[in-house]
């Protein structure tokens, strides 16, 4: 056993220190130190649940649970699929109009909630959200819009391709989509990365030569280069 | 011999699946009918039967899947009910509790009575209308004959119970390996099986053979387990002569929150919200409510208390005189698991947390709103994840791993719209795109609309791939293509045409 793998071993659970939740590698150019609890972090654009997906599923694979308010479309298969723990993730689909105390009684017990549109959040129940969410140090994802709030991280989609889709053959492989930080303490930066990958968990894209796709179908289907669309 | 009474609610794992109890219906768990609605059984169908041979005698079944937690949580409105006559209740299954009947016949006027009394407020405790039979009361000596007379809904006198039971075949017993083994030995009845001389029985038969024994003479094997009527945890203060300060309140408050958490510590609680109630000399209250996560000290209580009253007072309507009563009411209590934290054992810390703030919201929603999944065997997005209420059984009802022929390939959409979203989809000319009993497209898509909006082109798009689904089943069969779609935005749609509608399944977000 190599000594740094040891001492992650031995590490202990919490350490007092400890104020930020984990992100995956490919993530980690834009949230260089994790996810620092208390933070409020808006995703938004289209790509917004997919970047939401690889946000939460740093957290949830180092055990942190995760609730979802009032987003009754997330497709949770793909949730699954993005390296969440299924079985630390609620979903509140519904809340009707109690949207705000279900989301602040959430904050209160969960590591991640995220609060999309079907919560009825106003501009009041916004800042108090945003004040409990720092105070008890979870981290509030925000994918409803408009969200009054002023974000400390606000991650956005500025450019998404997908591969293996042809004309009339192959199917949606994988995309590569380019992530801008911004907000309050976002650090302007972009990063590009495998959402979904095909293989599991989000990858961080690597530049080098192209290689040739072999996924999808290939009877007389020439897979084009990748081109990127801004989203 | 303890007089016992059972209520017993027929055919309740129909009654309590949301179908209409008065058609036949039928509750299958693997492949097997559980229980089935009286209608159901005058076409012929039975416990045991396979699902098919159901359906082939009784060809308007509704089928149902087994829910047991479904069925325990809608019992709980009749035991309830019970619980009104007698606070010790004992749940035998669902469908089916049991109490002591002694004290309660003597206050409401003999056991003929009360069985007439509880089986009325069972009944308009139960799902279920008109045609569905009722539930029903036995009284008798034990809980077994008790049970078999609730069944005829009728009171057995004391010390008669044997020759209650005696005609009584030996199936109702229910231990199936003893009843097949007595029925081949020629004892059919309960009567003959009490005749036999017990020494005997025990020695051929074993510990089984002689409790079936012992039922069967009317003496009872085990006492009911009743459940204990919840402890009254509140803790009042008069307060004498009436307080007009506040912090004098809050000083009454902390010796009643030391109390609280006394009663609370003797049990081994903790309690997750607690009530303060105010009360003035006129009679005017305030109630507030206060979470915490099991950690609230008699001081923080206190100080609640001061927070309280200090917005009570100087808020817009503020207390015409002083108060007089302070009561704290624990609500949500939970067993107390101690809070040492951090070292090793945070993470088990912060699943307890977090299932606390699950069961708080579970209360102010209801138990179906907060959800978890469950990866599950299936074809179309919505299909490979099952939605289970927070707290049910997690197992999966399809195999995930076996194959699944027509699957979505992954990776999977991000957006499935529980309502999916009408589309038109054109090929070059305009002429909405066909696809044919071989799967084929008509001729290439070229635009797309979702929901009647603007069009956009469409630059990228898969075969389709048909999906036939229970081709077996009159109801259930569908007859789908799948097509997976890309626009010129960078938008990428799942689209699902039947009867030649086109409709946005997913979306690749």
């Amino acid at each position: 056993m190599e000594v740094a793998e040891l001492r992650e071993w031995s590490r202990p659970a919490t350490l007092a220190g400890e104020r930020t939740l984990p992100v995956l590698p490919a993530l980690a150019p834009v949230l260089p130190s994790g996810l620092r609890r208390g933070a409020i972090v808006g995703v938004s654009g289209p790509g917004a649940t997919s970047v939401a997906l690889a946000l939460l599923a740093g957290p949830s694979r180092a055990g942190s649970w995760v609730a979802v308010v009032g987003l009754p479309d997330l497709g949770v298969a793909a949730a699954d699929e993005a390296g969440m723990d299924l079985s630390r993730l609620a979903l509140v689909p519904h809340p009707g109009d109690r949207g705000p105390v279900v989301a602040a009684t959430l904050v209160d017990g969960l590591d991640v909630v995220v609060v999309g549109p079907g919560a009825g959040i106003g501009p009041a129940d916004a800042r108090r959200l945003a004040a409990r969410t720092r105070q008890r140090g979870a981290v509030l994802v925000a994918a409803a819009r408009p969200w009054s709030e002023r974000c400390d991280i606000e991650l956005s989609v500025a450019a998404s391709a997908w591969v293996g889709l042809e004309r009339g053959c192959g199917h949606l492989s994988r995309r590569l989509l380019e992530v801008a930080a911004g907000g309050r303490r976002g650090n302007r930066r972009r990063t590009r990365m495998w959402m979904p990958s095909g293989e599991g968990a989000p990858l961080p894209w690597e530049p080098g030569p192209p290689t040739e796709e072999t996924n999808g179908v290939t009877d007389g289907c020439r897979p084009g280069p990748v081109r990127l669309v801004a989203g | 011999m303890a007089r016992t009474a059972v209520v017993w609610c027929p055919d309740w794992p129909v009654r309590a699946a949301e179908a209409d109890p008065t058609g036949p219906v039928a509750v299958v768990r693997a492949n097997r009918v559980v229980a089935c609605s009286p209608a159901a059984r005058a076409d012929g169908v039975a416990v045991g039967l396979r699902r098919r041979q159901a359906e082939a005698r009784s060809p308007g079944l509704v089928v149902v899947p087994h829910d047991p937690a479904g069925e325990a949580r809608r019992f709980e409105p009749v035991v309830a009910a019970v619980a009104a006559f007698t606070p010790r209740v004992e749940v035998v299954r669902p469908g089916v509790c049991a109490f002591t009947a002694r004290g309660p016949a003597r206050y409401f006027g003999g056991e003929e009575r009360l069985a007439t009394l509880v089986a009325e407020a069972a009944e308009a405790a139960c799902p279920g209308g008109p045609g569905v039979e009722r539930c029903q009361v036995g009284v008798a000596d034990g809980l077994f004959a008790a049970g078999l007379a609730a069944r005829y809904g009728v009171v057995v006198e004391p010390g008669r119970a044997a020759e209650f039971l005696a005609p009584m075949p030996v199936r109702v017993l229910g231990m199936a390996a003893l009843v097949d083994l007595l029925d081949r030995l020629g004892i059919r009845t309960l009567g003959q099986l009490a005749r036999l001389p017990s020494a005997q029985v025990l020695s051929r038969f074993g510990a089984e053979g002689a409790t079936a024994q012992r039922r069967a003479r009317g003496l009872d094997d085990r006492p009911l387990a009743t459940r204990p009527p919840p402890d009254d945890l509140t803790v009042t203060a008069e307060l004498d002569p009436p307080v007009e300060r506040v912090d004098a309140a809050a000083f009454a408050a902390k010796s009643l929150a030391d109390r609280l958490h006394a009663a609370l510590a003797d049990r081994g609680l903790s309690c997750t919200q607690v009530g303060i109630e105010a009360e003035t000399e006129h009679g005017e209250t305030l109630v507030r409510w206060w979470r915490h996560d099991g950690q609230l000290t008699s001081p923080a209580l206190a100080e609640r208390v001061r927070w309280q009253l200090e917005g009570w007072l100087g808020g817009p309507h503020p207390p015409t005189s002083g108060l007089v009563r302070l009561r704290l009411t624990p609500d949500e209590v939970v067993v107390d698991h101690g809070s040492q934290q951090g070292f090793w054992g945070g993470v088990a810390e912060a699943d307890r947390q977090a299932a606390r703030a699950l069961a708080r919201v579970q209360a102010l929603l209801g138990p179906d709103t907060v959800l978890t999944a469950v990866p599950e065997g299936g074809r179309g997005p919505a299909e490979v994840v099952r939605l289970v209420p927070w707290g049910d059984d997690r197992g999966p009802a399809r195999p995930p791993k076996v194959p699944w022929p027509g699957r979505v390939p992954a990776p999977l959409p991000a957006v499935v719209p529980e309502r999916s979203l009408p589309a038109e989809l054109a090929d070059g000319e305009g002429r909405p795109l066909i696809i044919d009993g071989r799967g084929q497209p008509s001729a290439p898509p070229r635009r797309l609309s979702v929901a009647g909006g603007p069009w956009s082109e469409v630059v990228a798009w898969s075969a389709p791939w048909p999906c036939q689904e229970r081709w077996w089943d009159p109801g259930g069969r569908r007859r789908r293509a799948r097509m997976q779609v890309e626009t010129a935005e960078g938008r990428a749609l799942l689209l699902v045409v039947e009867s030649g509608r086109w409709l946005v399944e997913a979306v690749y977000d």
